[in-house]
C-alpha cells in the first residue's frame, strides 16, 4: 500500500514538477540539465553563468531513470540529458522522448573525431542524429592486488578461493562481461532475439554456478566501496573511476581491465522532446567541451571527456593510473556497447530474475 | 445559514477529497488501464490479460509474492510480542516523567529517516561491523562473522522500522483502560495470566489490530529495507515493481504487480478484522 502511494508520487511527481518548472522558466533563464553525479561541477556551473547569464538546474540521475524520467513526462520537465550511447535509439523507437539534434549549432572541433563520429553512427535513428558525446570510460574488475591477485577476469570471480569475497551487480553490463568472458560474443547476438536468449541462459546457468561465492549484489556505488575499503570485499565488478579512487588511498586496490576486454560506453548529450530551450543546451554543449572546463569535469567525475587537447590539463594521478590499468593491447580490446534494440532488456531481466531467486 | 454550513463544509471537505481522487483513484484507474495493455509494437499496444497470466504463470513472481506476504505477517506478529510488553509497562507501570521519556526513547530514532536507520543497523551487523568486532574482543568467536545480508536481518531491520507504529496506538488504548478494572479483577482471584487474556488484551483488542493494520501496510510496502540488508536471494515483491518500472520499462507488468499487491493486502488485513473480530471503523476510533 505504502509502495502504491510512494509509486503514485514518483510518477506525478515529474509532472508536477515539469509544470512548476515551466512557469519559471520564463523569468530567467534556465537550462534544466538531466545528467549523472559528477558530470556538471559547481565550478563550471558558476563559469558557464558568468559567461552566459544562464542557470543550470542539475537532475543526478542513471540511464534507466533517465528513460524512465523522460518516459513518464513525454520527455518534457527537463532541456538536456545525458543518457548512454547504446541507450538512446531503443528508448526513441518505443517511448518517443528525445529529439534530433541541430548539428549545425554544435562546434564540432571541439570533439575527438573518431568519437564524434561513432557516437553519431550509434545514435542515428530513421535518419536523424540524436547525440553528440560527452564522457567515456569503461566497467570492468576491481581488485585487491594483494589477496586476489589471481582475478584478471570476469570469470575468475567464480573461483572457490574467494568464496565470500566477491561483489557484482545483478544488472546488464555483469550479463555481457560474463558472455565475454566464457568466450561468446553477446554484441553479435544482439539483432537475433533466438540466440541471444540462448546466449543468454549460459550467462545464467554460469551465474547461478557462481553464487556461492558472492557475498552480496552491489547495488549503489557508494556501499560497493565501502565493501572493498573494508575489506570485505576483494574483488568486484565495477567501474574504472571507483577503482581509481580505491587506488589513492590504498595502492592495493586498483581497477583491472579484464582479459575478455572491458566494457567501454560513452555518455551524450541528447535533447529530451519537449525541452525548452535548446539554444541553452547547444551553449552548454559547447562550452563544456572546452578543453580547460572538459578537464575540470574529469578532476571531478574522474572520467575523460570527448574534448580534443583536454588530456594536457589533466590531473597527473589519473592519467599515471589510466595508463597503469589500460597498457594498449587492453585499450585496444575494449568492447564499446552498440545500440541496444528495444526487447532485448526483458529477455536480460528474466535472466537476472532468476539468478538472484536461485539458492 | 444553510448556505454557509454547506460551504463551509465543501470548504473543509476539498483537501481531502482532492487528494483522493488526484493521487489515489485517478492513479489506480490509470495503472490498471496499463496493466491491462501489452506492447505489440514499438509505441502500440493492445488490451490484454497477458501481464496477469504472466504472473501465475511464472513461478517466480508467485514465490516473491507469497514470501513477501508471509514475512510481512512474520515481522508484525513479532512487532506485537516486542512492543505489548513496551507499552504495557509505559502505559501502567510508570507514572509522570519516566514514562514522557520512555515514550520519547522509542520516539527518537524516528527523527532521522528510514535510511540512516538502515545504515545504522549496516555498520552494527557487517562483517567488520560492531557486534562482530565486539564477539571477537569477547572471545566467543575466533573470526569475523557476517551478520548481514540475510532475511534474518530483514526481519530485524523490519521490526525496528515499525515498532513505533505499534507502540502509540497500544499505549493511547491501554491507557484508556481503568486500574480500576484491573484491581477488581484481581479482587475477584483473577491472577496475571487471566486478567491479561480476559481483561487488558479484549480491551486493547481494537489498538493492537490497528497496529497490526499500519505495521503489516508498512512492511509489505517496505523498499529500503529489505533491499539494503537482504541477500543475495532475498526477493521482495515492491522491489519487483520497481525493476519492472524503472530498469525494465515494463509498466505494463509493473502495474499488474502494483494492483495485485494492493489486493492481497485489502485481503490480508480483511482477513485479520474478520479473525479478530474487529471492523474497520472500530480500530480507527
Amino acid at each position: 500500500m505504502k509502495s502504491l502511494k510512494l509509486k503514485k508520487i514518483l510518477l506525478t511527481l515529474p509532472l508536477i514538477s515539469a509544470t512548476l518548472f515551466a512557469g519559471t522558466s520564463t523569468y530567467a533563464e534556465e537550462l534544466r540539465l538531466l545528467t549523472w553525479g559528477g558530470y556538471a561541477p559547481d565550478e563550471v556551473i558558476k563559469l558557464f553563468k558568468e559567461e552566459t547569464g544562464i542557470d543550470v538546474k542539475v537532475t543526478k540521475s542513471n540511464n534507466e531513470d533517465m528513460i524512465s524520467k523522460l518516459r513518464a513526462t513525454g520527455g518534457s520537465g527537463f532541456d538536456l540529458a545525458q543518457p548512454s550511447q547504446d541507450r538512446v535509439t531503443g528508448a526513441q523507437e518505443n517511448h518517443d522522448i528525445y529529439k534530433p539534434m541541430d548539428l549545425s549549432k554544435i562546434n564540432g572541433g571541439l570533439f575527438i573525431t573518431s568519437m564524434l563520429d561513432a557516437t553519431k553512427a550509434n545514435t542515428t535513428f530513421k535518419d536523424n542524429v540524436y547525440s553528440v558525446p560527452h564522457i567515456w570510460g569503461t566497467s570492468g574488475l576491481v581488485v585487491n592486488t594483494k589477496t586476489a591477485g589471481m582475478v584478471k577476469d570476469y570469470t575468475d570471480l567464480c573461483s572457490k578461493d574467494l568464496m565470500g569475497k566477491v561483489s557484482y551487480r545483478l544488472k546488464r553490463p555483469t550479463l555481457i562481461g560474463f558472455a565475454f568472458a566464457m568466450g561468446l560474443d553477446p554484441f553479435a547476438a544482439y539483432a537475433d532475439k533466438e540466440k541471444y536468449t540462448e546466449l543468454m541462459s549460459k550467462v545464467e546457468a554460469k551465474l547461478v554456478e557462481c553464487k556461492p561465492v558472492v557475498k552480496t549484489y552491489w547495488t549503489g556505488g557508494d556501499a560497493l566501496l565501502n565493501l572493498l575499503r573494508s575489506g570485505e570485499v576483494t574483488a568486484a565488478m565495477a567501474w574504472d573511476t571507483g577503482g581509481w579512487k580505491l587506488n589513492k588511498e590504498n595502492k592495493d586496490i586498483t581497477f583491472v581491465a579484464p582479459k575478455s576486454g572491458a566494457l567501454g560506453w560513452i555518455d551524450t548529450f541528447t535533447l529530451p522532446r519537449k525541452g525548452k530551450n535548446d539554444e541553452a543546451a547547444y551553449k552548454w554543449i559547447n562550452f563544456v567541451m572546452k578543453p580547460e572546463i572538459a578537464a575540470k569535469i574529469t578532476a571531478v567525475a574522474g572520467n575523460f571527456t570527448a574534448s580534443k587537447g583536454a588530456d594536457e590539463f589533466a590531473d597527473d594521478v589519473l592519467k599515471a593510473q589510466f595508463q597503469d590499468s589500460f597498457p594498449q593491447a587492453a585499450l585496444d580490446n575494449v568492447k564499446w556497447y552498440p545500440p541496444v534494440p528495444a526487447g532485448l532488456e526483458e529477455i536480460e531481466g528474466k535472466v537476472l530474475d532468476r539468478v538472484k531467486a536461485a539458492k | 445559514m444553510k448556505q454557509h454550513t454547506s460551504i463551509f463544509f465543501w470548504l473543509l471537505l476539498a483537501p481531502f477529497a482532492l487528494w483522493l481522487i488526484l493521487l489515489v483513484i485517478i492513479p489506480h484507474i490509470d495503472m490498471l488501464g496499463i496493466a491491462l495493455r501489452e506492447q505489440t509494437a514499438p509505441r502500440e499496444y493492445a488490451f490484454s490479460f497477458k501481464n496477469f497470466i504472466e504472473f501465475f504463470t511464472e513461478p517466480l513472481y508467485w514465490r516473491t509474492f507469497m514470501r513477501t506476504a508471509v514475512m510481512s505477517i512474520l515481522a508484525t506478529a513479532l512487532t506485537l510480542l516486542i512492543a505489548f510488553p513496551v507499552s504495557y509497562y509505559i502505559a501502567k507501570m510508570l507514572r509522570g516523567r519516566s514514562k514522557s521519556f520512555l515514550f520519547l526513547l522509542c520516539l527518537i530514532p524516528f527523527w532521522v529517516s528510514e535510511l540512516v536507520r538502515t545504515y545504522g543497523w549496516m555498520i552494527l551487523l557487517r562483517e567488520t561491523g560492531v557486534i562482530s568486532n565486539a564477539l571477537q574482543w569477547a572471545g566467543l568467536v575466533s573470526g569475523p562473522v557476517e551478520l548481514l545480508y540475510n532475511d534474518a536481518a530483514i526481519m530485524v531491520g523490519l521490526v525496528y522500522t515499525s515498532m513505533l507504529f505499534m507502540v502509540v496506538p497500544l499505549v493511547t488504548v491501554l491507557e484508556s483502560l481503568d486500574d480500576d478494572i484491573i484491581e477488581a479483577s484481581y479482587d475477584l482471584g483473577g491472577n496475571m495470566w487471566t486478567t491479561m487474556r480476559q481483561i487488558v488484551i479484549p480491551h486493547a483488542m481494537p489498538g493492537i489490530v490497528s497496529g497490526c493494520i499500519i505495521v503489516f501496510m508498512m512492511t509489505l510496502g517496505n523498499y529500503l529495507t529489505p533491499n539494503l540488508l537482504g541477500g543475495k536471494d532475498s526477493l521482495w515483491f515492491t522491489e519487483q515493481i520497481y525493476t519492472q518500472f524503472i530498469t525494465r520499462f515494463n509498466w505494463e507488468l509493473g502495474s499488474a504487480f502494483g494492483i495485485l499487491l494492493l489486493l492481497l493486502s485489502s485481503l490480508i488485513v480483511w482477513l485479520g478484522l474478520k479473525l479478530s473480530r474487529q471492523t474497520l471503523t472500530s480500530t480507527m476510533t
